[in-house]
C-alpha cells in the first residue's frame, strides 16, 4: 500500500507539470485582452503601456518559466516565511500577481477560501447527511410512497438548474417574506450567538440550493448501491442466522453499499474548492468560483492559471485518496 | 411616564438640530452595491469605472464635475480662469491654489508637492498608468509654494482642466506612494488597496473583487461631514440582483449601473422602496458604416484605408447611409431596449448643451417613404428578391456588435426596418472581451471592422469634446501599420474636418469652440459614416431613505458622497 502510494505520488509530478503547461498554452492562445474591459475613453497607446507593464511583451516560453518559478519556488518559500517567521535569502521575490488587482494571487485565494468552504463545504455535508438516509430507505422500501417522492425530488434536483432554484428562493424568502438576506456579507464575523444566527441565516439559501443538487445525485447512487446488495446471498445468510433486521440493513448491507458511494463523495471534494460559480454569483458569496469567473472575464491569466492548476492538484490528490479508500473499505482490493 | 416624555422631547430636539447640522457619522452605515466589484483602490492602475468610482470616496481631484457637467472646485477655493489670472494669457500654464488647512486622512497636510508627485507617478514610463492621457501635453507640474500648483503645457491648451481634474486623476499622497514608482507600482499592494486620501472616507478593509469597508475620515475638511459613519461597498452578482437589493429587499441603499430590461426596472421601482435615477452624459449608441471594403477576398487589404483606394462598394455613397438612417425608428429602439435610460439622438456629440447641434434633428422621426425615394434617386432599384442593387452591387450588409441582449434586440429591429426599404442585413455578435479587446491578431475586433456595419457605444470623459472630435482625423484610421490601433473606426477622412480639428485646438473662446464642435458633428452626420441611435444615460437606484444623491455621469457617481445623509 505504501509503495503504491509513493509510486502514484511520484507519477503525479510529471502529470501536473504537463497539466500546468497545457493550461498555460490554452490560456495564452485564447483570445482576450486584460485591457479589453476598460472604458473606450482610454486611448490605445495607454493600453499598450498597461500591457507592457503586465509583462505581456515577453515570449510565451519565458512567461511560462517565470510562472513556474513564481508558483513552484517563490510562493512555497513565501509560505514558509509566513509560517515560521524566518527570512530566506533577502525575502524579496516576485510572487504570482493578478493583473486586475495587482496583488498576489495566493492572497486572493486565501481571502476567499473561508466563504467558499463555509457555504459550498457545508452544502456538501448537508447533502451527504440527507442523501444517505433517503437512499437507504428508498432502497429498502422500493416503490413505496417514500421511494416515489424521493425519486421525484431527486429528479427535480437533477433537472432544475441552481440559477433557477436560487432565484425562486430569493423571491420567496427575501423579497416576499423578508426572512433571509439575498446578499452574503463576507465581512461578517461570528463572535457570539446572535452573530452566529446571522451567519446561519445568510448561509441558509445558498447552502440549500447547492445541497439540493448534490443530494439528488448522491441519494440515487446510494439507492442503486443498496438495491444491488439487498439481493445478495450474504444478506439471506445474515437473516437466516436470525440477525435483527436493523443490523442486517444498517451494518451488513450499508457498509458494503458505501464502497462506491464513498468514492463518489471523495471525487466530489475538489469541486467544493472550485466553488459554485453560479450559486456564488446569485447570492454574491464571492468565493473561489466568483474569483475564477472574474479572472476569465478580465483575461487575468495569472489568476486563472493558478486557480485552475490548484484545482488540477486537488483532483489528482483526491483521485488518489479515492483509490486508497477502496483498498481500506474492501479488503479484497489490494494494490501490491 | 414623565421620563419617557422627556426622552422623546430630547430625541425630537436632537432630530431638529440634526436636520440643520448633522454630526459626522450620525447616520450610521451606508450600504452600496456595485455589481462589478472593484479590483483595486488605485485608479491609476486600473482605469475601470468601478475602480475610479470606489476610489473617489477616498482620493480627490482638484475639481469635479457636478450633475450638469459644470466644473466645481473641490480642493481649491476658486477655479482658475484666464480672467482671474489663474490661466496664463498664452494658455500654456494654469495655477491652482489649494484651500488652506486640508489634511490627509493620516493627519499630515496636503501640499503642492503631492500634486507634483501624482504627475510623476502617472507619467513614469514603466508604470503602465491607465490615466496618463489626462497628463497629455503637460511638460511639468511645479510646486510654486506649499499651496500653489503650476501646470505647464507644451502647447497652448484652450481647455486646461484635464490633469488632476475629475475622478480619474485624483491626487495621491507622496509620502505613501513614493516607493511605488514605475515598475514597482503593482507590488505596493497595501498602498493600492488602502490609499491615504483627503476624501470623506478611509478604507478599513479591502477585499479585492468582493467588498470594501470604509469609515468616516476623522480629518475631513468639513467637521460635520460625512453624515455616514461607515460605508459597506459590496460587489458581485449582476445588475438585476443589485437593483433588487435596493428596490425590493432594501438591503442596500445605493446600486450602480443598472442596465437591465426597462420593464423589469419599472416594476421593481413600483414597489415604492427606492428611486431609479438617470443621468445623461455623452454616451451614444451608434452605427459605424465601414468606408473601406471588408471583402474577405481582399486578403491583407481587407478593411485597409489605403488613401481612399479601397473604398466600400456602396457605403461611401451618402445616399445609402442617409436612407439607412431615415429608415430607423429610434423611438422604438429606445422603448424596447432602454426605457427611461435612453433618449433618441441624431448627433454623435449630444452634450454638453453648448456643443450639441440641432441641425440633424430630422432623423428623430422614421421616414420609410423618404428613404425609398432617396435610394431611388441615387439609382438603387429593387432587384428580383426585393434587395436593391445598382450595377450588380447588392445592398446587403454584415452588421456586427458585441454580445449583449439589448444590442441583439436592437439589431433585430434595425434589420427589419432596413428590410422595408430593400436593404438586407446579416447579423453577427461577438463576445465583448474579444470585440473590444483590441488584439491585433484577432479578426473580430471593432477596430479591424471586418464587417459593413457595426454598433457600440462610445463617449468621452470630462466635459470638453476637443480630444473626442479629434478621433475622426484621417491620421486616426486603424491600419495594419498601426497594429490596427486608432479611433477613426469607420475610416472617415476629410481634409476639411482635419482643418476644423486644428482650428479648435487653437481656439480658447467657449462659444467659438461650441460652433466648431457643432460644425464637426454636422460634417460627420452628413457623411453618413456614423448613424447615431440612442443617447444613453447612466442608471442607478437609491433607497427612499437616502438623501443628497446628485446622480452624475460626468464624474464619479459618488462625487458628493460627503453630502449624502439618511432622511428621517
Amino acid at each position: 500500500m505504501l509503495n503504491y502510494t509513493i509510486r502514484r505520488l511520484m507519477f503525479a509530478i510529471p502529470t501536473l507539470f504537463v497539466i500546468s503547461f497545457i493550461i498555460f498554452a490554452i490560456l495564452d492562445l485564447s483570445p482576450g485582452d486584460p485591457t479589453g474591459n476598460l472604458p473606450l475613453t482610454i486611448p490605445p497607446d495607454v493600453r499598450e503601456k498597461i500591457r507592457e507593464s503586465l509583462g505581456l511583451g515577453q515570449p510565451f516560453p519565458i512567461r511560462y518559466l517565470k510562472w513556474c518559478q513564481q508558483f513552484f519556488v517563490n510562493e512555497p518559500l513565501n509560505l514558509i516565511e509566513n509560517w515560521t517567521g524566518w527570512t530566506i535569502g533577502d525575502g524579496e521575490r516576485l510572487r504570482v500577481t493578478s493583473w486586475s488587482t495587482r496583488s498576489p494571487v495566493v492572497d486572493l485565494i486565501a481571502e476567499r477560501m473561508p466563504q467558499t468552504l463555509w457555504v459550498v463545504g457545508m452544502s456538501y455535508v448537508v447533502a451527504i447527511l440527507i442523501a444517505i438516509p433517503i437512499g437507504v430507505i428508498s432502497a429498502y422500501r422500493q416503490y413505496s410512497l417514500f421511494d416515489q417522492i424521493g425519486t421525484f425530488v431527486s429528479m427535480v434536483g437533477f433537472s432544475v438548474p441552481t440559477f433557477f432554484t436560487g432565484l425562486i428562493l430569493i423571491v420567496v424568502f427575501s423579497v416576499n417574506l423578508g426572512w433571509l438576506p439575498s446578499v452574503y456579507d463576507t465581512t461578517h464575523k461570528v463572535t457570539d450567538w446572535s452573530s452566529f444566527w446571522v451567519q446561519v441565516r445568510q448561509m441558509a439559501m445558498p447552502t440549500m440550493v447547492l445541497a439540493l443538487a448534490t443530494t439528488a445525485q448522491l441519494s440515487r447512487f446510494m439507492r442503486a448501491s443498496m438495491l444491488d446488495n439487498l439481493n445478495q446471498d450474504y444478506v439471506r445468510t445474515a437473516r437466516a442466522k436470525g440477525l435483527r433486521e436493523r443490523s442486517v440493513v444498517l451494518i451488513h448491507v450499508l457498509r458494503n453499499s458505501m464502497i462506491p458511494v464513498v468514492t463518489v463523495i471523495a471525487l466530489g471534494v475538489p469541486a467544493i474548492f472550485g466553488g459554485a460559480i453560479i450559486t456564488e454569483q446569485i447570492f454574491k458569496v464571492n468565493g473561489l468560483g466568483a474569483l475564477l469567473i472574474i479572472g476569465i472575464q478580465g483575461a487575468d491569466i495569472p489568476l486563472v492559471q493558478t486557480l485552475t492548476f490548484l484545482f488540477a492538484v486537488l483532483i489528482v490528490f483526491f483521485n488518489l485518496i479515492a483509490d486508497l479508500l477502496y483498498g481500506i473499505l474492501d479488503p479484497r482490493i489490494r494494490y501490491d | 411616564m414623565r421620563v419617557k416624555h422627556l426622552l422623546s422631547g430630547a430625541c425630537a430636539a436632537a432630530m431638529l438640530a440634526g436636520a440643520a447640522y448633522a454630526e459626522r457619522g450620525a447616520d450610521g452605515q451606508l450600504n452600496i452595491i456595485y455589481w462589478q466589484a472593484p479590483s483595486t483602490m488605485n485608479p491609476y492602475l486600473s482605469g475601470g469605472t468601478k475602480e475610479v468610482e470606489a476610489a473617489s470616496m477616498v482620493v480627490e481631484p482638484l475639481a469635479s464635475y457636478d450633475e450638469n457637467g459644470n466644473i466645481v472646485p473641490r480642493l481649491v477655493d476658486e477655479l482658475p480662469t484666464v480672467d482671474n489670472g489663474g490661466v496664463s494669457a498664452d494658455l500654456k500654464s494654469i495655477i491652482w491654489v489649494l484651500k488652506e488647512g486640508i489634511l490627509w486622512s493620516d493627519g499630515s497636510p496636503l501640499t503642492a508637492a503631492d500634486a507634483v508627485f501624482t504627475w510623476e507617478y502617472c507619467t513614469h514610463p514603466e508604470g503602465g498608468c491607465a490615466q496618463s492621457s489626462y497628463f497629455d501635453g503637460v511638460t511639468s507640474v511645479e510646486a510654486v509654494d506649499d499651496r500653489t500648483i503650476k501646470i505647464n503645457f507644451a502647447d497652448p491648451k484652450p481647455y486646461p482642466y484635464t490633469a488632476l481634474v475629475g475622478a480619474e486623476s485624483p491626487i495621491i499622497q507622496k509620502a505613501q506612494f513614493q516607493d511605488c514608482m514605475g515598475a514597482k507600482a503593482p507590488e505596493c499592494t497595501d498602498q493600492n488597496f488602502g490609499p491615504i486620501g483627503t476624501g470623506p472616507f478611509v478604507v478599513t478593509e479591502f477585499k479585492a473583487n468582493d467588498v470594501i469597508s470604509l469609515e468616516a475620515n476623522s480629518n475631513y475638511r468639513d467637521a460635520n461631514k460625512p453624515a455616514f459613519g461607515s460605508v459597506l461597498f459590496k460587489g458581485g452578482g449582476d445588475a438585476a440582483a443589485a437593483a433588487r437589493s435596493v428596490l425590493e429587499t432594501s438591503e442596500f441603499d445605493y446600486a450602480w449601473n443598472l442596465q437591465i430590461e426597462p420593464e423589469v426596472l419599472t416594476q421593481m421601482e413600483a414597489q415604492g422602496k427606492g428611486k431609479v435615477v438617470v443621468s445623461f452624459q455623452t454616451s451614444v449608441e451608434r452605427l459605424h458604416l465601414n468606408q473601406t471594403n471588408p471583402d474577405p477576398s481582399l486578403g491583407d487589404m481587407r478593411a485597409v484605408y489605403a488613401e481612399g483606394e479601397n473604398a466600400h462598394p456602396f457605403l461611401t455613397d451618402p445616399a445609402v447611409g442617409k436612407a439607412m438612417s431615415m429608415a430607423i425608428d429610434r423611438d422604438i429602439l429606445v422603448e424596447a431596449g432602454y426605457g427611461k435610460t435612453g433618449q433618441v439622438t441624431c448627433n454623435v456629440l449630444p452634450a454638453p448643451e453648448i456643443y450639441a447641434s440641432t441641425a440633424n434633428d430630422a432623423c428623430k422621426t422614421q421616414d420609410i417613404e423618404g428613404a425609398k425615394a432617396v435610394l431611388d434617386a441615387a439609382g438603387w432599384v429593387p432587384g428580383s428578391d426585393g434587395v436593391r442593387e445598382k450595377d450588380g452591387v447588392r445592398l446587403s450588409v454584415l452588421y456586427q456588435t458585441s454580445t449583449n441582449s439589448v444590442r441583439q434586440g436592437t439589431q433585430a429591429l434595425v434589420k427589419q426596418m432596413w428590410a422595408e426599404i430593400g436593404i438586407e442585413a446579416e447579423l453577427r455578435n461577438i463576445d465583448a472581451s474579444v470585440f473590444f479587446g483590441g488584439d491585433p491578431s484577432s479578426p473580430d475586433t471593432f477596430q479591424k471592422f471586418y464587417a459593413d456595419v457595426e454598433m457600440y457605444t462610445n463617449n468621452f470623459s470630462g466635459a470638453d469634446p476637443e480630444a473626442y472630435m479629434a478621433n475622426w482625423r484621417c491620421s486616426e484610421i486603424p491600419t495594419p501599420d498601426t497594429q490596427w490601433q486608432g479611433s477613426n473606426i469607420q475610416r472617415f477622412c476629410n481634409p476639411a474636418y482635419d482643418a476644423l480639428v486644428d482650428e479648435m485646438s487653437q481656439t480658447a473662446d467657449l462659444n467659438e469652440r461650441g460652433r466648431l464642435a457643432k460644425e464637426m458633428n454636422d460634417m460627420l452626420m452628413e457623411s453618413y459614416s456614423i448613424i447615431p441611435l440612442v443617447h444613453r444615460g447612466g442608471t442607478s437606484a437609491h433607497a427612499n431613505s437616502l438623501g443628497g444623491v446628485k446622480m452624475t455621469d460626468w464624474d464619479s457617481e459618488l462625487w458628493n458622497i460627503a453630502d449624502w445623509h439618511r432622511i428621517k
